[in-house]
């Protein structure tokens, strides 16, 4: 873990037009593999999309990501995580066998990574059958399983309620403490207030700003961020 | 009819119940041969759905509403076509197979293919836009993405192969052509209902037109179960 503390991801230029809109404009980013990072922004700033760019699913149109050393080991959690039609276990199992996990040694990973979450009473029960709290903490267990350096997240609690939420930041904070870098998109700035070490502000596809969370909160560098940090209506 | 529908209705159930050695090996090589069609067009129909729901292609959507248009695919028509690739003058002539069952199995294959690869394609695109994107962030290959829907919409797949195990169960025309419905030999349900009807021994096509009734209400009742049982134990 004190390798990727040090390590960061390059992000440079990235562009990227979906729907022939343009999604991501010139992003340039250096993000550390380890630490809290929250991007945040209003919505559709271009922040799911530079996480799926981040993490390889969504290759940019222009530019590149690429790692400091060897490209750090990344898994994405989505806001509404899809749920496959088995148990809560065998969903990470299945992560874990397209991850290439040999069959003998997907079992005990599995459990231990629901345990971990807290959801090791919930092994046996079919996900789909689980609440909203429960889906997304099987979602992390499912990411997390695959023992990556950084854990990507798309707005992680955004669906869920308070307590629900609450219980999944705790989490995230947690597994934060035992090295694994979080780079996290919200909209909810008292949550990028409590978890963030470092915050990107994203605005119509661009970065805005980008620094540690306590000089972003306390002096905002740009009149958008201004105004984003008082609440107006950013278009 | 003689003696009025009452009376018909009860020599049917009399030779529903009784067998007079007409009835039911008519009603065997009906299930035979629609049997063994669904499985050939299911064979056929989901590797061609998996394949259409996962490759985007030049004019895709032309093959796609070609696909759903042949769901409608006359009964009569597809008898047609199977009769002139089979008759002796056609392409394959030569196999012989023209007012045999094997006629009949291919008739309806051809038939019930079109409904169950329209039926599979669309529940397994729907599956993919719902865990297509959990996929990606996890590098599935395609096989192994194809292998995940498959298992994910099996429910739902089975009742489009079960709804075209109605279709070539309940349908005339293909097999009356093909088969030409000789006594013994490759006299379905269908067929023996339309002669014996023509006959006027309505008794004999009443206890087919029960047990076909039965045949396909049994088969309504399955889907319906499975998908129940889905529901409960899967969410």
């Amino acid at each position: 873990m004190a390798e990727s503390a040090a390590r960061r991801l390059l992000l440079r230029g990235l562009g990227l037009r979906l729907g022939g809109v343009e999604v991501l404009r010139d992003v340039s980013l250096e993000l550390p593999v380890a630490g809290r990072t929250v991007i945040v922004g209003p919505n559709g700033a271009g922040k799911s999309t530079l996480l799926q760019a981040i993490h390889g699913m969504l290759p940019p149109e222009s530019g590149r990501v690429d790692a400091e050393g060897p490209r750090p080991r990344l898994a994405l959690v989505f806001q509404r995580p899809a749920m496959l039609r088995r148990s809560a276990l065998a969903n990470v199992e299945h992560a874990l066998a397209i991850a290439g996990v040999p069959a003998g040694a997907r079992v005990a990973r599995a459990r231990a990574a629901l345990e971990d979450v807290g959801l090791g009473y919930a092994a046996d029960r079919p996900a789909r059958r689980l609440s909203g709290g429960e889906q997304q903490r099987l979602a992390i267990a499912r990411a997390q399983s695959l023992e990556p350096e950084c854990l990507l997240l798309d707005e992680p609690t955004a669906s869920l309620d308070p307590a629900a939420g609450a219980a999944v930041e705790r989490h995230l904070l947690a597994l934060a403490a035992r090295g694994i870098g979080l780079v996290m998109t919200t909209h909810d700035l008292a949550q990028a207030r409590r978890v963030a070490q470092r915050i990107v502000l994203m605005h119509r596809g661009r970065v805005v700003e980008d620094g540690p969370a306590d000089a972003f909160f306390a002096s905002p560098r740009t009149d958008v961020a201004r105004r984003f940090l008082a609440g107006d209506w950013l278009e | 009819m003689d003696g009025g529908i009452g009376e018909g209705v009860e020599r049917a159930l009399g030779l529903v119940l009784g067998d007079d050695g007409r009835l039911w090996p008519i009603v065997a090589l009906s299930l035979q041969v629609s049997g063994l069609a669904t499985v050939l067009s299911a064979a056929i129909a989901l590797p061609l759905a998996a394949w259409l729901a996962l490759t985007p292609f030049a004019g895709r959507g032309a093959v796609v509403a070609a696909l759903n248009a042949l769901m409608g695919l006359p009964a009569v028509v597809a008898g047609l076509l199977v009769y002139l690739l089979l008759s002796r003058a056609g392409p394959l002539g030569s196999l012989g197979l023209l007012f045999t069952p094997g006629a009949m199995v291919v008739a309806q294959t051809l038939l019930v293919l079109p409904l169950v690869a329209a039926l599979a394609r669309q529940t397994l695109e729907d599956a993919l836009g719902e865990c297509g994107p959990y996929l990606r962030s996890l590098g599935a290959t395609r096989l192994q993405t194809i292998g995940t829907l498959l298992h994910e919409a099996r429910f739902s797949l089975l009742t489009a192969v079960l709804a075209g195990f109605g279709r070539a169960a309940a349908e005339v025309g293909a097999v009356m052509i093909v088969g030409g419905n000789i006594d013994g030999v490759t006299r379905t349900m269908t067929t023996a209902i339309a002669l014996e009807t023509s006959k006027g021994d309505l008794p004999l096509a009443l206890g087919l037109g029960l047990v076909l009734l039965a045949v396909v209400l049994a088969i309504n009742a399955a889907a319906f179960a499975l998908r129940q049982y889905a529901i409960r134990r899967h969410g």
